[in-house]
C-alpha cells in the first residue's frame, strides 16, 4: 500500500510544474498544457483523498473536472484558431493590443 | 441509504431546480430555433431568451411563495440531498441575476446587428451562463459550486470572443480564458485541499469538520494553504487585486453589452460562491482570513482607483472603477469581529451589488448605444459632447455616473452607507476613512467622464438614434437607479430578508 | 512481500523469450528474398504520395476539438452502466436526459456543418 502523502507530494509537485510552465512559457498551447497539468494534479488529490477517506464524492468531482478540462480544452483551442487567424502568432508576448 | 434511487429525489429537488432547468430548455431551444430561421428574422432569438428569463422568474416567484407560506421560521430548502440550497440568499441573487441578464439581452439586440454577428448562440450563451450562475449561488456541495461556476466561465469566453474577426475580442477572450482557467485550477486545488482535511464535499460538512480541526490544530499549515489556494481562486473570479489583470482586458475587448453583462451579473455569481465559502465552509478560519481580506481590500482600492485615473477608454475606465467598488464591497466581509461578520456588512454587499447591477449597466447602456458600423465609440473622445448630440443620453449617464460615485440621492449612495456603517458599527475606523477617502478620490475619473459630456465640443455631431430596446434598458435602469436612490426602503428590506428577517443574529444560523 | 513477484518474473521470462525464440526459428528456415515494394505500407494498394509523418491541415481542428468533447462524455455512461440494474427506470431516464442534451448539441454542429468533409 502506498503512503497518502506519496500522493499528495506527486500532486503538489504536478501542480507546481502546472503553475510554473503557465507563468515562464510563452507559446499558447504550451501554457493551456499546463493548465491542464494543474488539473490532473487536483484529480490526483482528489482520488488519493477519496481513497483515504472511503467517500466517493472526491472521485466524482475527478468525473466533472475531466469534463470541465475537456471542455475548456475544446474552447480553448477554438478562441486560439481565431487568434491565429486573425495574427499569424502563437507567442503570448505578441498578444497584445490590449494594453495598460 | 436504503431503497431504490428514485426515493432519493423528492418533486421538491425538482422544483428547486426549475429555474435552472427552463433556462436550459429555452438555451437549448435557441439553439434549434436559430438553424431554422432566416437571417432577417434572428430578432426571434433574443425574444426567446426573454421568454425563457420570464419562465424563470416564475419559477423563483414560485419558490419564493413557497418561503411566504411556510411562515418567517423557515430559512433555507436544500435539495438534491444536500447539495443544492435555494435559501432566500440564494432566491436574491436568482433575481439578480435574471434582471441582468435581461437588460443585457435588451442592449445586445440591436448591438449585434451593428456588428453583423447577430448570431442566436450569443443569447443561448447569456442563458447557459445565467444557468451556472444559478448553480454557484445555490450550490451547498462543491461539486455543484464548482460545475456552475465553470459553465458560467465557458460561457463567458465564448461571449467575450463573440466578435470573431475583431482582434480585440480575440485576444480579450484568450486572455479571459488562459487566467479564467488558471484561476479555475487553483481554486479546484484548493477545494481538493479541503475535501482533504475533512473528508466530505458539503458545505456545511466542510464547515462542522474544519472547525473541529482548527481546534485542535490553529495553525495547520495544510489548512492555510487550503484557505489560500481556495481565496486565490474565488478573488481571481471577482476580480480583486493582485489578481486582477485579466478584467480591464477582458472588459476592453468583450463586445460592450458583455462587458455590462460581466461587470454585474458574473461578478455576483462570484461574490454569491464568495460569500457561501466563506461564510460557512471557511466559516471557521475567519480570524485567519480577514486580515487577508484587508490586504486585498485596500490594495484594491488602491491599485484600481490610481489606475482608473489615466484611462482613454471608457470600457477599461470602468472595468478600473469596477475593481475599485470591489474593493469597497470586500470591506463588509471584514466588518465585525474576528469571529463574527457583521450582518449590516453583509446586507451591505447584497444591498451594493443591486444597486451597482442598474447603474453599471446603465453606464454600458450607454456606451453600447454609441456604438455605430464605422465608430467603435468607446474611447473618452467619443462621448465629448454627447450634450449636443443625446441630451437624454448624456443626463442619463451623468445620473449613473453620480450614483457610481456615490453621491446621494442616487442608488450608488446607499451601497457604500452600508458598508461604512457596518464598519463604524464594530470599531474599523481607519478602514472605513480611508475607503471614504478613495470614494472621493473615485468622483475624480468619472467626473472627467462627465466634463467630456458637457463641456468639450463633438467630435462627431450625428445625433445618436437609440434602438425601442436599448430605449426600454435606458430606461429601466435609469428609474432604477433614481428610485433605489429616493425609495431605498423596499430595496433595503429585500437584502434584510435574504439574510434573515430582521435578526441579524440569525446570520450565522442562515449559513450553517 | 518478495517472493509474490517470482510468478510475474516468470511470466516476464516467459513473454521475452516467446518472440526472441520465434524470430531466430524463422530466420534460420524461411527463404530470403528482399524487395523494395514488400517495404510499403499496404503493399498491394494505393502507392502512398508522400511522407506519412507529413503534417496534417489545421481543418481538421474541428473533428480533433469535436472529438474531445464528445469523447469525454463516456465518462457518465460508464457508472451507470456498471450500476444499470440497480439504478433502475429512474437511471435510463436521467441518461436519456443527458443524451438528449448531447444530440440537441450534435445536431446543432451537424446543421452548422461542422461535420462535412472539407
Amino acid at each position: 500500500m502506498v503512503p497518502l502523502h506519496y500522493y499528495l507530494l506527486l500532486s503538489a509537485i504536478l501542480f507546481a510544474c502546472g503553475v510554473t510552465g503557465f507563468l515562464i512559457k510563452r507559446n499558447i498551447i504550451t501554457i493551456f498544457m499546463s493548465i491542464e497539468l494543474m488539473l490532473n494534479a487536483v484529480n490526483l488529490s482528489f482520488v488519493a483523498f477519496a481513497a483515504r477517506w472511503h467517500v466517493l464524492s472526491g472521485q466524482v468531482f475527478v468525473f466533472f473536472v475531466m469534463v470541465v478540462a475537456a471542455a475548456e480544452t475544446a474552447v480553448g483551442l477554438a478562441i486560439i484558431i481565431a487568434v491565429y487567424r486573425t495574427r499569424e502568432t502563437l507567442n503570448v508576448d505578441q498578444v497584445n493590443l490590449l494594453k495598460l | 441509504m436504503p431503497g431504490a434511487i428514485s426515493q432519493w429525489f423528492s418533486a421538491g429537488d425538482y422544483l428547486l431546480a426549475l429555474p435552472m432547468i427552463l433556462l436550459s430548455i429555452f438555451a437549448l431551444g435557441i439553439l434549434l430555433i436559430d438553424l431554422m430561421l432566416p437571417p432577417e428574422w434572428k430578432s426571434i432569438n433574443a425574444w426567446t431568451a426573454g421568454i425563457g428569463l420570464a419562465f424563470s422568474t416564475a419559477a423563483v416567484i414560485r419558490i419564493h411563495l413557497a418561503y411566504a407560506r411556510a411562515g418567517q421560521g423557515v430559512l433555507s430548502y436544500t435539495g438534491f440531498m444536500g447539495s443544492m440550497m435555494v435559501d432566500r440568499f440564494a432566491i436574491y441573487f436568482f433575481y439578480l441575476f435574471l434582471v441582468g441578464a435581461g437588460i443585457a439581452i435588451l442592449m445586445s439586440a440591436h448591438y449585434l446587428e451593428i456588428e453583423r454577428e447577430n448570431h442566436g448562440e450569443f443569447y443561448a450563451l447569456i442563458l447557459f451562463s445565467v444557468v451556472g450562475m444559478m448553480c454557484m449561488a445555490a450550490g451547498f456541495d462543491i461539486v455543484l459550486i464548482f460545475i456552475g461556476l465553470e459553465l458560467m466561465a465557458i460561457s463567458t469566453y465564448v461571449l467575450v470572443g463573440f466578435l470573431r474577426s475583431d482582434r480585440r475580442s480575440n485576444e480579450a477572450a484568450l486572455k479571459y480564458l488562459l487566467l479564467g482557467a488558471f484561476s479555475s485550477g487553483i481554486f479546484a486545488y484548493g477545494l481538493s485541499l479541503l475535501y482533504g482535511l475533512t473528508g466530505s464535499t458539503n458545505l456545511q460538512l466542510i464547515g462542522e469538520h474544519l472547525a473541529t480541526h482548527m481546534r485542535e490544530n490553529p495553525h495547520d499549515p495544510i489548512a492555510i494553504l487550503a484557505l489560500v489556494t481556495t481565496s486565490t481562486g474565488l478573488f481571481f473570479k471577482i476580480a480583486a487585486i493582485p489578481f486582477h489583470q485579466w478584467a480591464p482586458d477582458a472588459y476592453e475587448g468583450a463586445p460592450t453589452s458583455i462587458t455590462g453583462f460581466m461587470s454585474v451579473a458574473v461578478k455576483a455569481a462570484g461574490w454569491a460562491m464568495l460569500l457561501r465559502i466563506f461564510l460557512s465552509g471557511l466559516y471557521p478560519m475567519r480570524p485567519i482570513y480577514v486580515p487577508l481580506l484587508v490586504f486585498v481590500a485596500i490594495a484594491t482600492m488602491t491599485g484600481a482607483n490610481l489606475a482608473a485615473l489615466t484611462q482613454n477608454n471608457l470600457k477599461r475606465l470602468l472595468a478600473y472603477s469596477s475593481i475599485a467598488h470591489v474593493g469597497y464591497m470586500l470591506l463588509g466581509l471584514i466588518a465585525g469581529s474576528s469571529t463574527t461578520p457583521s450582518a449590516t456588512g453583509i446586507q451591505g454587499i447584497l444591498v451594493y451589488l443591486l444597486v451597482y447591477t442598474f447603474m453599471n449597466l446603465g453606464a454600458f447602456a450607454v456606451i453600447t448605444s454609441l456604438r455605430r458600423r464605422d465608430v467603435i465609440g468607446d474611447e473618452i473622445d467619443d462621448i465629448a459632447g454627447l450634450i449636443t448630440r443625446a441630451p437624454a443620453e448624456a443626463v442619463l449617464m451623468l445620473i449613473f455616473l453620480l450614483s457610481l460615485a456615490g453621491i446621494p440621492p442616487l442608488a450608488g449612495f446607499y451601497g457604500k452607507y452600508f458598508i461604512f456603517l457596518s464598519l463604524i458599527e464594530t470599531g474599523h475606523y481607519q478602514l472605513a476613512a480611508v475607503a471614504v477617502l478613495y470614494a472621493v478620490f473615485g468622483l475624480y475619473y468619472y467626473m472627467r467622464i462627465a466634463n467630456a459630456m458637457f463641456m468639450r465640443k463633438a467630435v462627431d455631431t450625428r445625433p445618436v438614434t437609440l434602438s425601442p430596446a436599448m430605449a426600454t434598458a435606458l430606461a429601466i435602469t435609469g428609474i432604477a437607479t433614481v428610485g433605489i436612490g429616493i425609495f431605498p426602503d423596499l430595496f433595503i428590506r429585500a437584502a434584510g430578508w435574504s439574510l434573515s428577517i430582521a435578526q441579524p443574529l440569525q446570520l450565522t444560523s442562515l449559513f450553517h | 512481500m518478495p517472493q509474490n513477484y517470482v510468478p510475474i518474473f516468470l511470466f516476464m521470462g516467459v513473454a521475452f523469450a516467446i518472440p526472441a525464440v520465434t524470430l531466430v526459428l524463422f530466420k534460420l528456415v524461411r527463404p530470403e528474398n528482399p524487395h523494395k515494394t514488400k517495404l510499403m505500407p499496404y503493399e498491394c494498394g494505393i502507392t502512398p504520395l508522400d511522407d506519412a509523418r507529413g503534417r496534417y491541415t489545421v481543418r481538421f481542428y474541428i473533428v480533433a476539438i469535436l472529438f474531445v468533447v464528445f469523447d469525454v462524455e463516456t465518462i457518465f455512461l460508464l457508472p451507470w452502466a456498471v450500476r444499470f440494474r440497480w439504478l433502475g427506470k429512474f437511471g435510463l431516464l436521467e441518461m436519456g436526459i443527458f443524451l438528449g442534451i448531447l444530440i440537441v448539441g450534435y445536431i446543432w454542429i451537424w446543421k452548422k456543418g461542422a461535420l462535412e468533409w472539407v
